[in-house]
């Protein structure tokens, strides 16, 4: 066994036991040099950007059009697509993953428990661009057999299969959550002459609210920064609606989109990704920033 | 015809309780009368909070947990198969080892949980019930000008006492308390004794305790439990200065446990 982490260094360990600790330090700072450099390029290319770009432009601007002879380069196009689909992703997936959670998690018997655990967290590894071709090749087209003007790509299809996506995640973390309320809350609400459903809905939820919030910011940035799925089923239109019967782009797809396309590098238009990626990166990074902070805060209110 | 009406509120009657197959009460008998405070004492692991568990149906709650024997309040079996354990437990109050009060909650919410939980708080009694079961439980003084904090900002002692508000708010006519002062100064502990001699007037009260002194202090009668069996169950002072059993002297000396 090596030493438990945070102790001094041990200047008698074997020398293999030392080599391998600077192996792994260095992988460590190896990431986060990565991390720091992606960074850097962002900013680096944004900042190239704004040069060319007006902030008000960006922010003002209703228009999306970077790679039309008329440009412009008005950010809320993207936005919409990307949180008109999220959104539908949450629709679907909040309730389902929360009552699947508080029925593993409160409900279920250990044995059944053991097997659906693991289970959904096995679609959790489904490969996204799956995902994609169902909802272009399948769902789609069944929506459309109860909404016909419903168009090829829409935000719709994708937003529902994007949820379907993220159920495991809400499940599981919020499973965690209403787990790690300690038994005596619920003891002492049964003491109280509390029946199952009220100890559940009274006590142990409140309690672990914080936690399962931390669950629904981390799926919304999970459905915010998923990319395979809508870039090939919701389309590639940039278009300021919540109309989820037509085709928009989301923020990653368009990534996807310039990545792919022949625009030359160095070019304006190239740096619009590094933008957008940069906008993602800073959401998604304050997204996890929030739920570490509120699942941080469920695990101090219980430990009394 | 009826026969006469037992005078005990809480009778037990060859109680036995296991885990699983390892069982840790064999055949226990007690009669716990109203208006009096009984204590239970014994070496730890003897089956005390067991015992207390399996009278307000909080036993049966733990997995793989079975039992045998009666248990009937006011001469019904709290066990019977039309008995419904919710009814039981409100009519059959527990006051656990360690202070619980739920976190979310402030100190006023604590008290009203019973109530809130079980659907049967009139919105208009709230105030009355959260003071009458702060004052019984020798709190109000200490938080009758915060009731809107965390329940869980209280110290240790005042967490037990809103615990027994918390159980008194329900009006149970049994309150059971799992060494209710393990965790408490003397101080804390004095207060509670003194709330539990108050609250006997109207309450059948069963306290689990490894304090000698404080059963003496506290109880009418005393059970002492020696691995999961009834070794001997009498009135206190007789107890205390005249054990019948070789066990309960050592026990009350101090030559094991
Ligand atoms: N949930 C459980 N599962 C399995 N065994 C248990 C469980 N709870 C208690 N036991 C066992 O039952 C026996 C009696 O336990 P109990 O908690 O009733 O003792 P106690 O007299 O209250 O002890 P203490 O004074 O330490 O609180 C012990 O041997 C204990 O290990
Ligand atoms: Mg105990």
């Amino acid at each position: 066994m090596s030493a438990p982490r945070g102790t001094p260094r041990d200047a008698s360990a074997p020398l293999h036991e030392r080599l391998l600790e600077q192996v792994l330090l260095g992988c460590g700072l190896l990431s986060i040099a990565i991390t720091i450099a992606i960074l850097a390029v962002m900013v680096g290319e944004s900042a190239g950007f704004f040069a060319e770009v007006s902030l008000a432009q960006f922010l003002f601007d209703d228009t999306w059009t970077p790679l039309f002879a008329e440009r412009h380069f008005g950010i809320w196009p993207l936005v919409a697509g990307t949180f008109l689909t999220a959104a539908i992703a949450i629709a679907v997936a909040l309730p389902f993953g929360l009552l699947a959670a508080i029925y593993l998690g409160e409900f279920a018997p250990p044995r059944v428990r053991a097997v659906l655990k693991p289970t959904l967290e096995l679609l959790a590894g489904v490969p996204t661009i799956v995902y994609g071709f169902f909802a272009l090749l399948v769902l789609t087209p069944q929506l459309q057999r109860w909404l016909p003007s419903l168009a090829g790509f829409n935000a719709l299809s994708p937003g529902i299969v994007m949820g379907m996506m993220i159920v495991p995640m809400i499940t599981s973390l919020s499973e965690d959550a209403i787990r790690a309320v300690p038994d005596d809350l619920r003891e002492g609400a049964y003491a109280l002459g509390a029946g199952k459903l009220a100890t559940v809905f009274g006590v142990v939820l409140p309690t672990a609210l914080s936690g399962i919030a931390a669950s629904l910011v981390l799926a919304v940035s999970r459905a915010v920064g998923e990319t395979m799925i809508v870039a090939i089923a919701a389309g590639q239109q940039p278009r300021l609606t919540l109309d989820p019967q037509v085709p928009v782009e989301t923020m990653t797809a368009y990534i996807v989109q310039v990545a792919l396309g022949d625009v030359p590098t160095g070019g304006l238009e190239y740096a619009t990704i590094f933008v957008i990626g940069g906008a993602l990166f800073t959401f998604t990074f304050a997204a996890n920033l929030v739920s570490r902070r509120l699942a941080r805060r469920q695990y101090r209110s219980v430990a009394t | 015809m009826v026969a006469a009406p037992d005078p005990a509120k809480l009778s037990v009657r060859a109680l036995s309780a296991w885990y699983g197959d390892k069982r840790v009460l064999s055949r226990v008998s007690l009669e716990l009368m109203p208006r009096e405070i009984t204590a239970i004492i014994g070496p730890s692991g003897c089956g005390k909070s067991t015992l207390v568990r399996c009278l307000n149906r909080m036993h049966e709650l733990v997995r793989g947990a079975r039992h045998e024997g009666e248990v009937r309040l006011d001469g019904e079996d709290i066990y019977a198969a039309d008995s419904d354990p919710v009814w039981v437990r409100r009519r059959i109050g527990l006051v656990f080892q360690k202070p619980n009060p739920f976190p979310t909650m402030s100190i006023r919410d604590n008290v009203l949980a019973g109530l809130r939980l079980t659907g049967s708080l009139p919105r208009e009694r709230a105030d009355a019930v959260v003071e009458r079961a702060l004052v019984q439980a020798a709190l109000w003084d200490e938080v009758h000008d915060r009731l809107q904090e965390p329940g869980i900002r209280l110290s240790g002692g005042q967490q037990q006492r809103l615990c027994i508000a918390r159980a008194l708010a329900v009006e149970p006519e049994v309150l059971l308390l799992d060494e209710p002062c393990s965790a408490l100064d003397p101080i804390a502990t004095t207060r509670i004794e003194d709330l539990l001699t108050t609250l006997r007037e109207r309450y059948t009260i069963v306290i689990v305790t490894h304090n000698m002194q404080q059963a003496a202090r506290v109880s009418q009668k005393t059970a002492f439990l020696l691995q999961g069996e009834l070794i001997e169950f009498n009135v206190t002072d007789r107890l205390f200065t005249q054990p019948a059993d070789k066990r309960t002297e050592d026990y009350i000396t101090g030559k094991f446990g």
